[in-house]
């Protein structure tokens, strides 16, 4: 049976979802903020989450983005394979949605229509949209403004199968040790394993989706979760990079079938302004 | 310790601040970031004057969120340093006093900051809707076709920030684990 959904709709949640999302945090980021206040063991680290509780308020009670920096719209669309779309085209609406919330909701316009040439788009278009098809008659719509100074700071490698897990975890460690305080720790750490070049990128952004707190359904590699987030938070480098012992809050890894040649490991990396909203039509 | 001082600088309170001091600075700061420091750049190679005189001044390395009706700006917290490291030790020679941004520097910016006798400040990044309420006036003086990356005059009252890099060559970043 066909369900056939005005494409308005999409443009309608998704101009709410950029709104919302940069101005309050998801709940299970929030509960982890506080968590972070309450772990860390640096005065100065403690007085730097506390400003970010205060600056959580602030943006909450007065509607001020959390971070200036309100992201370039990453938006992931689930498509059921029983929808239809109606009245317009698809990636014009999800644009227009965009357009529309970072416009009306105060939003900064970050984006530059060309690499290179580097002029302001001035509506924060276009949004990286990742399509999928799955089984259903629903939508489920992700928003996910991504800021940049994690964004420069992560990193994609092709390793080799010989250098196994104990390589992927030297990999992480250290992407995040170079980043220091650029990538505004504490961070939430998005890691994917395997597929190809581009599907370890994916997973990796994927993973920054994926509640924090909710460890990965498979046994070694929650494990590995766990590890790692005890090694990051061993480097010291703390709230801010000045110093502490909350450098992350999560580590989040997803893993796909890969090639008998290749390794690859992304190491996505977020700063603790982790905005991820998700609704279902 | 716990310093509150006032902007623009003088040369004795820049050389008097200490990698770790936490200090809220008031008065007048002025807003630059990527695209703005290409165009300095390029507006010192042609001999022209910058849209406001280095000496003495503090550059936030700063691009808002837009002012909601009867705000006079947005979200207001750093952007990374790094970023501007090519164009930093010239201006610095050039009588540049201070900047205000997050994230490490280059060797060559660490050099200028001593050898001009300068600070740099970091303010917490991602902690934009605080750093905002500090803000008292906001003009934009140059580069308004560069909308958020223009060029503001700002007045802020105890504007907090950490001092990372001082004259003595101190760098917080480096002792951060150790």
């Amino acid at each position: 049976m066909i369900r056939e959904i005005h494409v308005e709709k999409l443009t309608e949640q998704i101009r709410e979802m950029c709104i919302h999302a940069t101005h309050f945090l998801s709940a299970d980021m929030d509960a982890a903020m506080k968590k972070a206040w309450e772990d860390e063991t640096n005065p100065l680290g403690k007085q730097i989450l506390g400003q970010l509780q205060e600056n959580l308020e602030i943006a909450g009670e007065e509607m001020i983005p959390i971070c200036q920096d309100t992201g370039m719209a990453v938006i992931f669309l689930e498509i059921g394979q029983e929808v239809h779309f109606t009245g317009g085209n698809l990636e014009d609406a999800i644009n227009e949605g965009v357009r529309r919330g970072y416009t009306e909701g105060y939003l900064r316009k970050s984006v530059v229509g060309d690499p290179l040439l580097r002029e302001n788009t001035k509506d924060n278009t276009p949004a990286v949209i990742h399509y999928s098809i799955v089984p259903g008659d629903k939508v489920k719509i992700t928003v996910a403004p991504k800021g940049f100074g994690s964004e420069n700071m992560s990193r994609l490698l092709m390793l080799k199968p010989a250098q196994g897990v104990q390589g992927v975890a030297d990999a992480i460690v250290e992407t995040v040790a170079q980043a220091g305080p650029n990538a505004c720790p504490p961070l939430v750490v998005g890691v994917g394993i395997g597929g190809t070049f581009e599907k370890a990128a994916l997973l990796a952004k994927q993973a920054l989706t994926r509640e924090v707190g909710v460890p990965s359904e498979k046994e070694h590699i929650r494990k590995l979760e766990e590890e790692l987030l005890a090694r990051i938070n061993g480097l010291g480098i703390g709230p801010a990079g000045l110093g502490g012992a909350v450098t992350a809050l999560a580590v989040n890894i997803n893993t796909y079938a890969t090639h008998i040649a290749g390794l690859p490991v992304a190491v996505n990396l977020c700063c603790h302004v982790n905005r991820h909203i998700v609704r279902e039509i | 310790m716990d310093r509150h001082i006032t902007a623009p600088l003088t040369d004795q309170e820049a050389k008097s601040l200490r990698a770790g001091d936490y200090v809220y600075i008031t008065g007048t700061v002025y807003t630059a970031r990527d695209a703005a420091h290409k165009r300095m750049q390029e507006a010192l190679e042609a001999g022209e004057r910058l849209p406001f005189e280095l000496e003495n001044n503090i550059i936030y390395y700063l691009g808002p969120s837009p002012a909601r009706e009867g705000k006079i700006i947005g979200s207001a917290g750093p952007t990374t340093a790094s970023r501007m490291d090519k164009y930093t030790p010239e201006l610095l020679d050039r009588g540049l006093k201070g900047m205000i941004g997050k994230g490490k520097r280059t060797k060559e910016v660490a050099d200028a900051i001593v050898r001009n006798g300068a600070v740099y400040f970091a303010a917490v990044g991602g902690a934009g809707a605080l750093l905002s309420k500090r803000i008292k006036k906001v003009e934009v003086i140059a580069y308004e076709d560069l909308g958020t990356e223009a060029v503001r005059r700002l007045e802020v009252e105890d504007l907090p920030v950490i001092v990372v890099m001082d004259a003595e060559g101190n760098n917080l970043y480096e002792t951060v684990g150790k």
